[in-house]
């Protein structure tokens, strides 16, 4: 329910303060409480309630877990009868996945390759999502940041800089630029009332048109004749991989970034605070709460942790900015961030998984000769499944807390 | 730029927005419907991208491209109708469903697209509105497709509808005030359902006007976003059908601005034309958001202005 509590039906228990619908169900609640209890308790169970046996708290985690992976369980179903439907064996098809993405030492490293952008992507989505604000972004974000890196890396490397001090500019001007992108989106949320979800979609469509635009016109490399790109990095300005791997170290700043920020949305004023203008905005704007800083902030987070993903496909995937940056990742990380419920911590695994199905990608097609789509349709289908499987929270019988308070 | 130049750039960019405006009209009025219930589909854009491929591929085998047209508005109608079904359960948001079915449409198309990337089918033909004036330039700029005009007389006849039917009436009772509707005794649910899968129909075809007349092929970089352009689209045009037939109009002359300074040698900043429509519909979200009139003519129940 990331996308916030903006566009629910009438029927959600939580109390709003719009004044056009009064049906809180406990009306002497002061605004503050109630802000909090929702942002707190995303599935929106009221925690007034004593119970027994396992507390409210722990039987929302296990229902948090066990709807999204029911429906992973309920996708895969789906996609089975879709597979014999076509006459394609479905056993065939997980057998594939699970030996192309996780059966030997090579595919493991090659779904950790293709899982470090998703990580990234996926927190660039969560972190606006726990604000309120649904920001489909990121691909523009990333393929920007992407192309201001390479673009700052040809005086840096022609200048003969060393890549000590190289690197590290070009990834902070990639995060710089995604921070922009994004925190712009943020800024005409708050500051101009423009629909974030549509904005950010926009200007994603923008970035990628700035980016062939100069990657085509004043920036191109006059040899690169097939593929227009920028000029290449060099192999001095590589990012390496981690030492007994050939995973490059995209996959580690997404550990650290899932972290610091899971850290930064749970345990801080800032999250906190955050979290509660998600649950309410007007009673975050009463309690006198920086808004528009929360919004812009979260906002430019995000962009520059997919600006960060589009520095290590620069730096240590393609070596120079080309259409290649263009690889859907942006659009994958808001299935993952869906998928790990906006939880930092969560988006580590399920980023895994889809670059497992990612790095099966070819091993089905070849074995299997289904189109490459293939992918892309389980994907669309785990993500119908799991938006509708939103329904279930709060209506599995056994998992919900007793409560004395009745419910409308 | 000499006038004679000037002149054809003129021509081509009218022929041009009409060409180009034919799939955002039926996306915009599809979605129009749709909002006007109270509920927002965001993924219009995979309903056009499975209905450009559809349309093509019927038209391929069966040789027809009306029944093309038709087909693409059948994918539509189910798409549509799938995201009415699930957002008619509690608890489910639909602008996140919308970017669910933007990801499942396009990888439907996308998957059974493959084999059809290379045959050309039978396209739809054009009625030569200029060909009276023996210039070529103009006559080859206003071949006018008759979806056009399908799409223009059912923006006036959803305009008349929403205004004067009993249909209309609920359905604009619905996206106003769903307690008044519930009090009306109308099924709710039932009425975006209907809604949604008559949106979703509309978006189909034009997704079948990309592929079966401009540009003219399938292939997996048909759609660049028009299907979610056409939701901005639909506020700028303030929810009214005949507006939107003239802010599609508007879309598509910034749309065919590249192309129709590319027919006379400029090429220069083609890419940087391409993106006039998403810069121009950024202003313009930027410009009606907060404005007091849009404020008003908005479905009360939609959640995209609240």
């Amino acid at each position: 329910m990331g996308a916030g509590g903006r566009g629910r039906d009438a029927q959600g228990p939580p109390p709003q303060l719009s004044p056009t619908r009064g049906r809180s169900t406990s009306g002497g609640w002061p605004d503050m409480a109630a802000a909090k209890t929702k942002a707190t308790a995303m599935t929106m169970v009221s925690t007034s309630a004593p119970t027994t046996g396992l507390s409210a708290t722990a039987l929302r985690r296990i229902e948090a877990l066990v709807i999204p992976v029911g429906a992973l369980v309920g996708s895969a179903l789906v996609f089975s009868v879709f597979l014999l439907v076509l006459g394609k064996s479905p056993l065939q098809f997980f057998g594939l996945i699970w030996t192309g993405g996780f059966g030997s030492a090579f595919s493991v490293q090659n779904t950790l390759l293709r899982s470090a952008p998703l990580i990234l992507t996926g927190l660039a989505f969560a972190i606006p999502a726990r604000i309120g604000l649904t920001v489909i972004g990121a691909e523009g974000a990333l393929v920007l940041g992407g192309f201001m890196a390479a673009a700052v890396a040809i005086p840096l490397v022609t200048g003969g800089w060393a890549p000590q001090i190289g690197l590290p500019l070009m990834a902070l001007m990639a995060m710089l630029t995604g921070a922009a992108w994004i925190g712009l989106v943020g800024w005409l949320r708050h500051y101009r009332g423009v629909n974030e979800t549509i904005a950010s979609l926009l200007l994603s469509y923008i970035a990628i048109a700035t980016m062939n635009f100069f990657v085509e016109g004043p920036l191109r490399d006059p040899a690169s004749a097939n593929k227009p790109s920028t000029m290449p990095i060099g192999e001095l300005y590589r990012v390496g991989p981690i030492p007994g791997t050939t995973v490059h170290w995209g996959l580690a700043a997404g550990l650290v970034l899932a972290v610091v920020l899971h850290i930064l949305m749970t345990r801080t004023t800032f999250g906190f605070a955050a979290r509660m203008t998600g649950g309410n905005v007007r009673a975050a704007q009463a309690q006198g709460l920086p808004v528009g800083f929360l919004v812009v902030g979260c906002c430019a987070i995000a962009g520059a942790c997919a600006g960060l993903a589009g520095f290590f496909e620069v730096a240590a995937v393609h070596g120079q900015a080309n259409a290649s940056l263009v690889a859907g990742y942006g659009f994958t990380g808001i299935l993952v961030a869906f998928l790990a419920r906006q939880n930092a911590l969560a988006i580590v695994p399920v980023a895994i998984l889809f670059g497992a199905l990612a790095a099966s990608g070819g091993l089905i097609q070849r074995r299997m000769e289904m189109p490459d789509a293939t992918i892309l349709v389980l994907q669309g289908i785990i993500f119908v499944v799991l938006l509708t499987s939103e329904t279930l929270y709060g209506r599995i019988p056994f998992l919900q807390p007793r409560r004395t308070g009745d419910r409308t | 730029m000499t006038g004679a130049e000037l002149f054809i750039v003129l021509f081509a960019m009218i022929g041009g927005a009409i060409r180009v405006s034919t799939p955002f009209m039926f996306v915009a009025l599809g979605e129009c419907l749709t909002e006007k219930s109270g509920r927002i589909n965001l993924g219009h854009e995979g309903n056009l991208v499975l209905g450009a491929m559809v349309a093509y591929a019927v038209s391929f085998t069966t040789g027809s491209p009306w029944l093309g047209v038709l087909a693409a508005g059948g994918a539509g109608l189910i798409l549509g109708a799938m995201h009415g079904w699930i957002c008619a359960l509690p608890r489910v948001n639909d602008i996140a469903v919308g970017i669910a079915f933007m990801s499942f449409g396009t990888g439907l198309a996308f998957f059974f697209g493959k084999p059809f990337i290379q045959p050309s089918a039978p396209r739809l033909e054009a009625i030569g509105l200029g060909d009276w004036t023996g210039n070529p330039a103009i006559a080859q700029a206003l071949q006018v497709n008759p979806l056009f005009f399908v799409g223009v007389a059912l923006a006036v006849f959803l305009s008349w509808a929403f205004a004067n039917t009993r249909w209309g009436l609920i359905l604009r009772m619905t996206g106003d005030s769903a307690a008044s509707a519930r009090a009306m005794g109308v099924s709710i649910d039932l009425v975006r359902l209907l809604a949604t899968a008559a949106g979703g129909f509309l978006a189909g075809i034009g997704g079948a006007f990309l592929s079966l007349y401009y540009p003219g092929s399938w292939n997996e970089g048909l759609s660049s976003g028009q299907g979610l352009m056409a939701v901005a689209l639909v506020i700028f045009a303030r929810w009214d059908p005949i507006r939107c037939v003239w802010a599609a109009l508007l879309f598509g002359a910034a749309g065919a601005l590249g192309p129709s300074l590319q027919s006379i040698g400029i090429s220069q900043g083609y890419y940087f034309f391409n993106a006039a429509p998403y810069i121009l519909t950024l202003f313009i979200m930027i410009a009606s958001a907060r404005s007091k009139s849009a404020a008003s003519d908005a479905p009360g129940e939609l959640s995209i202005v609240k």
